[in-house]
């Protein structure tokens, strides 16, 4: 396996009142292509804030982060936001579906800005919601999902542009503990078919089920042990 | 998809939108009736004066037409000398006085015009005939319905009383030939015309070979301005004014009502602007997670303003196509209003309907949507994405 992903000496700081926060210090780690690596560690760690640089939503204050090959700690707005479009797939804790689309529009949504044709967009859609078993769900707007559902409609939405990296963060925090564990056997599954995946979770048994996990303490990682 | 996603973000609240929507359909029809108002009197000042086709205005030096009770003298000769000038092709005098009527114990007062019937521009005949000889008149509704008279009634009218005889001047006995509308007197009120010659003999050596106005058609075609020129040079106790003289006359008395109108419309469009950018502001802030997830997952900062902007111009819009149809309801009725004022001929017209005006307000909406949607659009597309998603998932 190659390093997708290198972080090097990544240190990022929040201003808050007179103070600043030092997020993260000095953070180094590689994802190979294919890992499924879970991030965990108290509150306030900076586990979010390297998920953020990874998804390239922020950019370190210092270290050099690659990911595919390409250089992203220094990318402006749009190179960033074509970066997140084409590269990166975003899992969020809420789910955060567009309340007004359905299902299938929400999956459409990223393949529509990046301009693929309506007719293999909604093909795309219904394939990804055959994957994560919503086929029957596609004209469903979220309001009428249950918590899993439409977690499982984000991931597809995720997916839509065959990202190299998928982030997630607490995918499983607002589930229910049975939804929580179709949903490991949703990620477990999707790295199964190759996809590399970044997890931040206070879930143990998501973390267990990772291919590797880093602890991370006070902006710094701590340990990190493979399965 | 902005553009579905800016109607369903739209449809979301969709009291508030139509709300919103109807605030800006009144500011629109406040817009386009203020518009209406300030091109529609330039506009129909020009129709009102074309109506029989006569392009120039010959008054006394120095007044506008009936603007005074001067009048010119050696009118004969004067008509005589205009209708021999090159282009010109019709020449009506007009004098105006006032007709007293004696009606059971009390006496009408009505305008009196007279006029030479083959080339008068004054009025349309209604029913009737029209003044056929010197003892024959016509009459509008107003006067038949204050004197109790009909078309056939013999008549006495007189045009002047003299206090220090107690006693009518120029009394002289009429038939009521027809019924006719007078163009530029208001429907309130009473008002005759008779022959030219019979009215100067009624008002005396005063008004021998007297008129207040002269009316000249030109051919079509000619250079309204040389003919002007070729009157003025005829007479110098007269001035020649010409419908683009009289019209920039007139929008000199008439620069209040447009200045008016202006400061309404600019101020009814400020509204319509701050109406719809807070409303998005509002929409905006209220989806900010969202807008911030969008932009998470790629969406470019471009969309995100065009989806913004596009909610700006669908409601501007939306209310200003419902603002035309208010706009048009409410002219009518101000019109109705406004032709009630003492004195407005019934041929006025205040607010006239112009497609090119209608275009106008229209288009200054639809830039007032975009201008709008910029401010909500530029804070939505400035949402720090990190802290925007971290605020939303403490709260």
């Amino acid at each position: 396996m190659s390093a997708l992903v290198q972080a090097r000496d990544l240190a990022r700081d929040y201003s808050m009142g007179s103070g600043a926060v030092h997020a993260l210090r000095g953070v180094s780690f590689d994802v190979e292509d294919g890992e499924w690596l879970a991030i965990v560690g108290p509150s306030g760690c900076g586990k979010s804030t390297l998920l953020n640089l990874l998804g390239a939503v922020d950019t370190p204050d210092a270290g050099t982060l690659t990911i595919g090959g390409e250089r992203i700690d220094k990318l402006d707005d749009a190179a960033a936001t074509a970066f997140r479009l084409r590269r990166i797939g975003f899992v969020f804790q809420r789910f955060y579906l567009m309340p007004a689309l359905t299902a299938a529009e929400n999956i459409e949504l990223p393949m529509a800005e990046a301009k693929v044709v309506r007719n293999v967009r909604m093909a795309r859609a219904k394939e990804l919601l055959g994957y994560v078993g919503l086929a029957e769900r596609s004209g469903h707007r979220p309001s009428q999902l249950s918590g899993g559902e439409q977690q499982r409609v984000a991931i597809a939405r995720a997916l839509a542009n065959r990202p190299a990296l998928l982030l997630a963060d607490e995918p499983t925090g607002e589930l229910d503990a049975a939804t929580g564990r179709d949903m490991i056997e949703l990620f477990r599954r999707l790295n199964g078919d190759g996809t590399t995946i970044v997890v931040v979770t206070h879930d143990a048994q998501m973390a267990e089920a990772a291919t590797r996990r880093i602890q991370m303490r006070d902006g710094r990682v701590v340990a990190g042990e493979a399965s | 998809m902005p553009f579905r996603m800016a109607l369903l973000a739209l449809l979301r609240h969709r009291a508030r939108t139509v709300l919103a929507a109807f605030g800006i359909a009144v500011s629109a029809a406040l817009l386009l009736d203020m518009v209406m108002l300030s091109s529609g009197m330039r506009e129909n000042f020009q129709g009102f004066l074309l109506l029989r086709g006569y392009q120039l205005r010959v008054a006394p030096k120095g007044t506008l037409p009936f603007d005074s009770d001067a009048t010119i003298d050696s009118v004969g000769t004067l008509v005589r000398a205009i209708s021999q000038l090159p282009g010109v092709i019709a020449v009506s005098p007009v004098l105006g006085a006032q007709a007293q009527t004696a009606v059971r114990d009390t006496t009408i007062s009505a305008f009196a015009l007279g006029i030479d019937p083959r080339v008068q521009g004054d009025y349309e005949l209604l029913r009737g005939a029209d003044v056929s000889d010197s003892s024959s008149v016509v009459v509008n509704d107003r006067w038949l319905a204050l004197t109790q008279h009909a078309i056939g009634d013999s008549v006495t009218l007189a045009v002047g009383y003299d206090p220090q005889l107690r006693t009518v001047v120029g009394e002289r006995q009429f038939r009521i030939a027809g019924v006719a509308r007078f163009f530029y007197t208001a429907t309130t009120q009473p008002t005759i015309a008779m022959r030219l010659p019979v009215l100067q003999a009624m008002g005396g050596s005063a008004r021998h070979d007297h008129a207040s106005l002269l009316m000249v058609k030109a051919a079509p075609g000619v250079d309204l301005e040389v003919v002007r020129a070729r009157i003025q040079q005829v007479s110098a106790r007269v001035s020649a004014i010409s419908l683009e003289g009289a019209t920039a006359q007139v929008e000199q008395r008439l620069a209040y009502f447009r200045q008016l109108a202006l400061v309404l419309g600019s101020i009814s469009l400020g509204v319509g602007i701050l109406l719809v950018t807070t409303l998005i502001t509002i929409g905006v802030n209220e989806r900010a997670g969202e807008i911030a997830v969008l932009r998470a997952i790629g969406v470019a900062k471009q969309s995100v303003v065009l989806q913004v902007v596009t909610e700006g111009l669908v409601l501007s819009g939306v209310g200003a196509i419902a603002g035309m149809l208010i706009g048009l309801v409410t002219a009518r009725w101000l019109e109705r209003i406004l032709a009630d004022f003492p004195g407005m001929p019934s041929t006025f017209r205040f607010f006239v309907f112009q497609p090119y005006d209608a275009g106008i307000a229209l288009g200054l909406l639809a830039t007032a949507g975009v201008l709008a949607g910029i401010y909500p659009a530029w804070r939505a597309a400035s949402l720090p994405i990190a802290v925007t998603l971290r605020r939303e998932a403490v709260a």
